[in-house]
């Protein structure tokens, strides 16, 4: 594991349509959260991570040398992550490798989107190849109904019974994200409503579907030595990252049981010493911009057996005061900058073990699961974070 | 700092000329013939489509040509009902994944030839599992889109 790493500050925008500030002014927005809750200022960085989604979608190449003032990088080591939806867990990964392997003892991380400025849709549909996939796996929402599809036919479910499982995790999102000050769809929303919205990729309606999002998200992670030497009072140390990679061709691997999804976990959790993530962790922010999704995840990462993932609903396991409780924020489903998300998710794992969640804090979690997907339905990472080592 | 935030509109448009290689130019020259062929890879012997110049998993290269099924199963699909930028039809359309017999990788594709106007009814006409045959267009220049959908076979 190398030098052991804590996150020691963090940093949030409020999501939604930000016309309001230019991309830079974003991000500065972000990165001064986070200066300001790790008591720091970038004089004292000595490296910056940062990501976004393929820059088509803001129509600014290489938008790292853009956002370079704004993340207080000048005179520093600068470096541009991008693995699609996956690309903020990957931003989290690469700044504990930054400060794992020794070279650097305080990095900053930045993950970020403005999705109102282009075609999100149109951006993601030039992820695939020109010759075979691209005029067939539609953006986003295509691919993941493609699968969402799949995982709910492998099991022989009862359809209805999966609808409706879906259909309470979307409640669940919009209701915990209307407690997160940082999210952007705020709306109260009945069963009745998801079950009835409109079709976007049938079998998956719309309020199964995450939105497009603007925000900014930023980390200050440090080296062990670095938090003695700050007195930090409450870091959030990395305990396990685990991160995994498959085929170009959509076809070519099973995306139900998902290997790199279970890979990744299994990789995160040998590190953290996690035997039985379902009673060890307390909290999951779980990558979720499709509510079907969110159930295949759980049984990827042994949350429980395959094909059970709709139990975990029906018996209240991972909503607000169950065993283990998923996207306390309202997760991917109500807020998703892309770039940022990944990184929220591990920013809001970070605020839970620490206490400092906030109105959605879930009580006493001291070891949690951030986790993002990405590439055209291709790689899984994953980070346990506690308030211990 | 408050007060109004202008909005600066523009537009990139770029052309390009992609390199197809020679296995993905003769996999798409048999296509004019109404051939699917894929390359067998002699490490793990599995029989990859689209045909490939080397093995994702054996790292090794691959020259034996195999022809594989018109017909297969289909692994899933979905009905796309959104708009975006580039796409190559008019919504609603369906598409699939579809593994080929014969072929160790599922080739995506539209699903066509069934009515699209109540998505519940769709559902049961196309199934996950089901059986489906390419249908090939009339001209065919040699893309992926010479074969104009795979067809559910009752």
């Amino acid at each position: 594991m190398g030098q052991a790493v804590a996150i020691i500050g963090t940093g949030q925008t409020e999501c939604g349509k930000r016309t309001d500030v230019s991309y830079p002014e974003l991000i500065h927005e972000a990165v001064s959260r986070a200066f300001e809750d790790s008591g720091l200022v970038p004089d004292d960085v000595e490296a910056v991570v940062s990501g976004s989604m393929p820059p088509a979608m803001e129509g600014v190449n290489n938008p790292h040398l853009y956002w370079t003032d704004a993340m207080g990088a000048r005179g520093k080591p600068l470096i541009r992550i991008a693995t699609c939806g996956s690309t903020g867990i990957s931003l989290a990964h690469t700044g504990f490798y930054h400060v794992a392997s020794g070279l650097f003892d305080l990095v900053l991380v930045v993950g970020a989107e403005k999705m109102y400025e282009g075609d999100p849709q149109g951006t993601m549909a030039t992820v695939a190849d020109p010759f075979f996939q691209r005029p067939f796996l539609a953006g986003a929402p295509g691919i993941f109904s493609l699968q969402s599809n799949e995982w709910a036919h492998r099991y022989g479910l009862d359809e209805k019974r999966v609808r409706m499982a879906a259909a309470q995790l979307s409640v669940r999102n919009h209701i915990d994200a209307l407690i997160n000050p940082y999210a952007h769809i705020k709306v109260e929303i009945t069963l009745e409503d998801v079950l009835n919205s409109r079709v976007i990729a049938y079998p998956v309606r719309i309020l199964d579907v995450c939105p497009a999002s603007d925000g900014a998200c930023a980390l200050i992670m440090a080296s062990e030595r670095m938090v003695k030497k700050l007195g930090v009072k409450k870091p959030a140390w990395i305990r396990g990252v685990g991160y995994c990679g498959e085929e170009a061709f959509f076809g070519e691997g099973d995306k139900v049981a998902w290997q790199s999804a279970i890979n990744a976990a299994k990789t995160a959790y040998k590190q953290a010493g996690i035997t039985n993530p379902r009673k060890e962790l307390d909290v999951a922010e779980v990558y979720n911009p499709f509510t079907f999704q969110e159930m295949l995840f759980y049984e990827c990462f042994g949350f429980c057996d395959f094909g059970k993932a709709c139990e975990l609903v029906e018996k209240g396991v991972v909503m607000r005061g169950g065993d283990l409780p998923c996207d306390p924020s309202g997760g991917t489903l109500c807020t998703n900058p892309i770039g940022a998300t990944g990184l929220q998710r591990t920013a809001e794992v970070a605020l839970q073990v620490t206490e400092k969640a906030g109105d959605h804090q879930v009580p006493g979690a001291s070891t949690g699961l951030a986790h993002a997907m990405g590439g055209l339905d291709q790689f899984n990472g994953i980070m346990i974070i506690s308030n211990s080592l | 700092m408050s007060g109004e935030s202008r909005i600066l509109e523009g537009y990139i448009s770029l052309p390009y000329k992609w390199a197809m290689g020679a296995t993905t130019t003769r996999f798409f020259e048999e296509f004019k013939n109404k051939k699917i062929m894929g390359t067998k890879c002699s490490k793990c012997n599995r029989v990859l489509i689209p045909a490939r110049s080397f093995c994702s998993h054996c790292f090794v290269k691959i020259d034996e040509w195999v022809e594989v099924s018109q017909e297969g199963t289909l692994r899933t699909w979905c009905a796309i009902n959104f708009s975006y930028e580039g796409q190559p039809k008019e919504p609603p359309y369906i598409i699939g994944i579809i593994d080929l017999d014969g072929a160790d990788v599922g080739l995506p594709h539209f699903v066509g030839g069934v009515e699209l106007d109540d998505f519940e009814a769709v559902a049961k006409k196309v199934r996950i599992g089901g059986k489906v045959r390419a249908v090939w267009k009339e001209n065919r220049t040699g893309n992926i889109l010479d074969i104009d959908y795979f067809q559910p076979v009752d």
